[in-house]
């Protein structure tokens, strides 16, 4: 039944209209969204894992009720986000990464304060929320500061806690650490599972295309590209379907012609990838068993390419997206951005 | 705890969330509109601006006229002049809470998702251009009573008649502002100045200034339209008594009438608005513009 589930979609898609500025009578059609179908329980911590343009954002906009979809539908805490966006507003909060959003003539507290009474949050409650929030993220020694004085990073810790203020059903992470130092990112991660460790029965959607994060925080993933949904399942699940093959990183030098192509036409090559490296390239592999080693080595001591070093590894959810899309999810984004 | 706690009310949610709505960005305008710089250059920037704007007005009408100030025109336009500050404060104040949310403080996003009423908040925005405005308005008319003997006495001000007529076209303003701040939704950064755009053109058109008899034919009916027209009008009659006949274009109007015309178009344009935020805001939705940004 929906009202058990904090999200769910059907068949959602979302189709952008571009207009030549020039010619407005030419356009051009973006598919951002296509057909996806989620369905999203209460205290989960659902991740979004995808490239840069795979249709996250998109996805959130349209939870969050800033977008209509153009097919299909979608209901957050069982209302329908084109119909009872007023129903949805006071349940649910967002945060998104790689923005200096605020107003930067209001303290850190001026501004939390505002956003907490837009939700009906008495001063007071609002008040003790905002000292103890920022005292978990380490940001409470800047309570006073102007926001326009905060570095990105802490004006990005900022947001975070401006999303958990207001104690919402659902909320929205939209790539929360973009941007982030490692330690602030840390930080970040940590603050979301504690939260969600002392509210159970709240939901966050986050999306993110770091494959740690999503592995480290999220109960289930959905692996998204060009605005599909390719796989939905736990990390854990994810990476199983790869336990049966074998993994193998080989650190090589120069290839030499040597192709990705060339070695998944090898008996027993289920996936073969290879990237620039410092001094020559690295060959991710994946393969249906051990034994279809020695024929990849043979291959490459015939190019006359060197072995450096050779690691058997367990899968990662970057496999995983390997395997599901084809390309790593780092070339994926220069994809989309060509 | 539920989220919900805090959310129950004796109030009918809808109007509990107007009124916060509106609280709060009243509060917040008077942060944004008085702490971009220190008090004192506030101030003297407050004062300044009002007056310069009057003298420009002042200058012109002593060249055209060869300094004929007794004449009853001079405190007609003066005063069409002073209280139309309010139109470029209350209706830009309204409307640029749009812009300056999503382009400057990209905050647009997060404000729609809360739980507000947008109308309210973007009425609340107004009120600090409001208050300022008012400021300005003061300034302007003790300008114009100290040096330039406009006729003030305030023992022969019809003062019920003036604060209903300021009343009402405060809310006329303001509903005006929401229309704009609707379209606003629709356009991009670069139409910044559509609020003084607007209440620029609106000047060549209500009578501010001079009657509405030297607009070409065409034109005139646009101004007879337009409630600021008969709310200057109103104004200028409960400050100035019988004076106030400088322009003979409303004269056959009572009070009375030009009271109930200022009311009526007020709710013509309450509705307009109502109707242009639901228009707007589902084609902003659909379209994906609320947190479009242009970086002009």
């Amino acid at each position: 039944m929906s009202i058990d589930l904090a999200i769910e979609t059907h068949n959602l898609g979302r189709i952008y209209t571009i207009r030549n500025r020039r010619e407005r009578r030419i356009r051009k059609e973006i598919i951002a969204l296509q057909d996806v179908n989620l369905q999203i329980p209460r205290g989960e911590l659902f991740g979004l894992l995808g490239p840069n343009g795979a249709g996250k954002t998109t996805l959130i906009k349209i939870l969050t009720t800033l977008l209509a979809p153009t097919t299909g539908w979608a209901r957050v805490a069982g209302y329908d986000v084109v119909r009872e966006p007023q129903k949805i507003r006071p349940r649910i909060n967002m945060v998104s990464g790689g923005e200096a959003s605020g107003y930067g003539l209001l303290t850190v507290r001026e501004n939390l304060w505002m956003f907490a009474q837009f939700y009906g949050l008495p001063s007071r409650e609002a008040n003790r929320r905002i000292e103890d929030l920022l005292r978990r993220i380490g940001l409470a020694d800047r309570i006073h500061t102007k926001s326009s004085d905060l570095s990105t990073g802490l004006r990005q810790k900022m947001n975070i806690v401006r999303g958990f203020l207001t104690d919402p059903e659902i909320l929205f992470l939209d790539e929360p650490t973009l941007g982030l130092d490692v330690n602030a990112a840390r930080d970040v991660r940590r603050f979301v599972r504690e939260w969600l460790d002392a509210h159970p029965d709240r939901t966050v959607l986050l999306t993110t295309h770091y494959m740690v994060e999503a592995d480290e925080l999220c109960d289930r993933v959905a692996i998204i590209s060009q605005g599909r949904v390719l796989a939905c399942d736990s990390p854990e699940a994810l990476k199983r379907r790869l336990q049966r093959e074998a993994l193998f990183d080989i650190e090589i030098t120069a290839p030499n012609g040597l192709t990705a192509a060339a070695l998944e036409a090898l008996p027993g090559v289920r996936k073969a990838v290879l990237t620039d490296a410092s001094g020559g390239a690295l060959l991710k592999l994946v393969l249906a068993e051990d034994s279809a080693l020695p024929s990849v080595i043979g291959v490459l001591t015939e190019r006359a390419v060197q072995v450096r070093h050779l690691t058997k590894r367990e899968p990662t959810l970057e496999d995983v997206f390997v395997e599901l899309v084809g390309r790593p999810l780092a070339e994926e984004e220069g994809r989309d951005e060509q | 705890m539920r989220a919900a706690s805090y959310r129950d009310t004796r109030l009918p949610e809808r109007w509990a969330a107007a009124w916060r709505s509106f609280r709060v960005a009243a509060w917040l305008g008077w942060q944004i509109e008085s702490n971009w710089t220190d008090p004192f250059l506030f101030a003297i920037y407050s004062m300044l601006k009002p007056l310069a704007s009057a003298a420009i007005l002042v200058v012109m009408y002593g060249v055209i006229t060869n300094g004929q100030f007794e004449n009853p025109v001079f405190p007609y336009i003066y005063l069409g002049n002073a209280f139309y500050i309010y139109v470029g404060a209350v209706m830009t104040g309204v409307s640029w809470a749009v812009i300056d949310d999503r382009e400057h403080y990209r905050t647009l996003k997060y404000i729609y998702v809360a739980p507000i009423r947008i109308p309210a908040y973007w009425l609340g925005r107004g009120v600090a251009r409001f208050l300022t405005g008012s400021f300005a308005v003061l300034i302007t008319l003790a300008a114009g009573v100290l040096f330039l003997h406009v006729p003030f006495h305030p023992d022969r001000v019809d003062w019920p008649l003036f604060l209903l007529s300021l009343t009402l076209g405060v809310m006329m303003l303001a509903l005006m502002g929401l229309v704009l701040a609707s379209v606003s939704l629709m356009i991009a950064h670069h139409f910044f100045l559509i609020g003084e755009a607007v209440a620029g053109a609106l000047y060549l058109l209500s009578g501010a200034i001079f009657p509405l008899e030297v607009l070409p034919p065409w034109l005139r009916p646009l101004g007879f339209a337009m409630p600021i027209t008969y709310w200057l009008e109103l104004i200028r009659r409960s400050l100035l008594g019988d004076i106030a006949s400088g322009f003979a274009t409303l004269s056959g109007f009572t009070n009375g009438q030009l009271l109930g015309i200022l009311a009526g178009l007020s709710v013509l344009f309450g509705l307009l608005a109502v109707v242009a935020f639901r228009l707007c805001d589902r084609q902003a939705r659909e379209k994906g513009l609320i947190d479009q940004t242009t970086n002009y």
